[in-house]
């Protein structure tokens, strides 16, 4: 009872920061519940990326192999982890909420027949949990009952895992999958080439929206900036909509949520959907020509301007700070 | 083809939402009511499907109460052509719902369910990929563009780092991403034929299925309210303070 399985999400080789949070908040939600945290590697070759996992602290790391887990895809990943649930004897499954942990975990639960706690915000020692609702308008308080219990955490609130002193032993397994049953087929995956951090790791955000009126203009008025601090880039839905940027720029609701240590809007009027995403910077900062917009009711320093005057004159400024 | 789709009765987007001082739920006085967002671009998809495919057959189902009929009905003047209705007033988790929505799949058997990524009102993002596995059916999530050619779907889907492709033969469970497409509103004479249009109501009870809801919620709160902060008079008073204020850069 209480031992946690945390599916470790990875491609190519590497894991994203969000697969280190799974491992921790795992780790603090066994401590909770008085078991232990097993950090899962699936794949058809997980042996080097269960090496690496398995310098961040967990109890034990599972590498779990079979050739139908070569790519991640819903039903053979559901199936095997399934079965781990069964064989291992865990309470809880969790990840963080990616993309991959939102498309996985609610099959895993249905397979399971358990209840599926999405985005927790919060351990509580009562055994219930926290988790926005309402685009964060509300946060609930909930209760998970039965054997086994699948929860997935929100990247921007439990820390990443740091590197333990000594390495958690590796057990290898193979994955048992009525190969049979699979009927999802991977055909490719077109990555957004980006040179810059990634968006739910950068320590400094700069998103674009509307006001920047074109994709061009994101190119030549806003990554200047972006890149003169450093930063990750982000959107509002309405320029992802409009086509300026990549889908997955999206911060939001219905996007990705970011809580780095500085924020930068511009040309964003700060819908609830959007604040969604953001509202948990550490501090946020805000351009917008309109002084009604109301992203300046949750930023630290707005500024009221044309962007296309004050974003230039940004990056002049800040290469002076630069230079001091 | 005949395609099914589940939708859900939500607060309109632009409701500001107020959680109630006991925290049993939300303030739903001067809330309108809509289709989830999401569930309004699956309809629009199915429609597109029928079209391009001139023929078939779509199915709005949902499990909820009677004033639940208001949003099949709009559906319905979307164009689509029946709706079912599964009426329970009480609390179902995302897995009740969806074993409630397997349960009318395996009914009316269709070959295509399309349904939304998340309803916005509980943000869970669980019901689609709940249901793929009930059925044993494959699954493509935060579709993006979907093509259909005889049996075989493929699916881009907004993932994180990019778009990912994937393909499947049919019956299959599709969840919508907002890029998909773009919703049509209700014609004047759509509004006209909806009211013909046939919209079943089914008892939960009559179903038979046993159900106990193992998510509860307990409470809501308020969320803590940030303060908004200060304006600044220029740029470089913008950088200074975060240089030497707020220390971030
Ligand atoms: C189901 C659903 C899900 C959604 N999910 C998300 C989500 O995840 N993320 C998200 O962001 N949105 C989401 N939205 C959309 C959201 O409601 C808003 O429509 C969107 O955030 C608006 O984007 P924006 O601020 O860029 O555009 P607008 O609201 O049009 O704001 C543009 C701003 O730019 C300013 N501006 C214009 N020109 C200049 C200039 N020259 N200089 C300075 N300022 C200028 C204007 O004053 C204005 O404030 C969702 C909506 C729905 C219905």
């Amino acid at each position: 009872m209480g031992d946690v399985l945390v599916f470790a999400e990875h491609l190519g080789g590497h894991f994203p920061k969000t697969t280190l949070t799974a491992v921790n908040a795992g780790t603090e939600l066994a401590k909770r519940r008085g078991g232990s945290a097993i950090a899962v590697v699936m794949g058809d070759a997980p042996d080097a990326v269960a090496a690496e996992i398995a310098k961040y602290g967990a109890a034990k790391v599972i590498a779990l192999k079979h050739p139908a887990l070569k790519n991640y895809l819903a039903d053979a990943h559901a199936a095997a982890l399934a079965a781990l649930v069964k064989k291992t004897g865990a309470e809880f499954v969790l990840t963080t909420a990616t993309a991959e942990g939102k498309d996985l975990m609610p099959r895993l639960a249905a397979r399971l027949d358990a209840p599926m706690a999405s985005e927790i915000t919060a351990i509580n020692d009562d055994g219930t949990y926290v988790r926005p609702m309402y685009a964060g308008n509300a946060m609930a308080t909930i209760e998970l009952e039965g054997p086994v219990k699948v929860i997935t955490v929100r990247g921007t609130a439990f820390d990443a895992a740091k590197p333990a002193p000594s390495a958690s032993p590796v057990e290898n397994l193979d994955a048992e999958i009525d190969s049979a049953t699979l009927k999802q087929e991977f055909v490719s995956f077109n990555q957004t080439k980006s040179d810059r951090p990634q968006l739910t790791e950068a320590r400094i955000v700069v998103s674009g929206g509307r006001g920047l009126k074109s994709g061009e203009n994101f190119k030549v008025v806003l990554e200047p900036l972006v890149d003169e601090m450093g930063a990750a880039m982000g959107a509002s839905r309405a320029a992802v909509d409009a086509g300026f940027v990549p889908n997955d720029l999206q911060v939001g609701q219905t996007g990705k949520v970011v809580a780095p240590e500085l924020y930068v809007a511009v040309g964003i009027s700060g819908a609830i959907q959007h604040l969604a995403g953001m509202k948990d910077s550490k501090i946020i900062a805000a351009i917008n020509k309109d002084e009604e917009a109301p992203i300046f009711s949750v930023a630290d320093y707005g500024l009221v301007a044309d962007l296309f005057k004050a974003v230039p004159e940004m990056v002049e400024e800040l290469k002076k700070v630069k230079a001091h | 083809m005949k395609i099914l789709v589940p939708i859900k009765r939500v607060p309109d987007p632009a409701t500001t939402i107020r959680v109630l001082p006991d925290g049993s739920g939300i303030a739903t006085d001067n809330v309108k009511w809509v289709i989830n967002p999401f569930d309004e671009i699956a309809i629009e998809e199915a429609l597109r499907i029928k079209e391009k495919q001139s023929g078939g057959e779509i199915v709005l189902a949902t499990v909820g109460q009677t004033t639940w009929q208001e949003q099949l009905r709009t559906g319905l003047a979307m164009g689509a052509d029946r709706a079912i209705l599964v009426k329970n007033d009480g609390y179902l988790d995302s897995l009740g719902i969806a074993k409630v929505l397997a349960r009318v799949i395996s009914d009316e058997k269709p070959e295509l369910v399309l349904l939304g990524k998340q309803a916005i009102d509980d943000d869970s993002n669980q019901t689609g990929q709940m249901l793929a596995e009930l059925l044993g059916w494959p699954q493509a999530t935060f579709a993006s563009k979907v093509e259909i050619a005889e049996s075989k779907v493929t699916v881009i889907r907004e993932v994180d780092g990019g778009l990912e492709t994937i393909a499947f033969k049919l019956p299959a469970i599709i969840t919508t991403d907002l890029r998909l497409n773009e919703p049509r509103y209700a014609s004047l004479p759509g509004i006209m034929k909806a009211r013909k249009k046939e919209l079943k109501e089914i008892p939960l009870d009559s179903l038979g299925l046993a159900l106990s809801p193992k998510l509860k919620i307990k409470k809501l709160t308020a969320p803590p309210k940030r303060q908004a902060g200060k304006k600044v008079g220029s740029v470089a008073e913008l950088v200074s303070v975060l240089h030497t204020e707020a220390k971030v850069i």
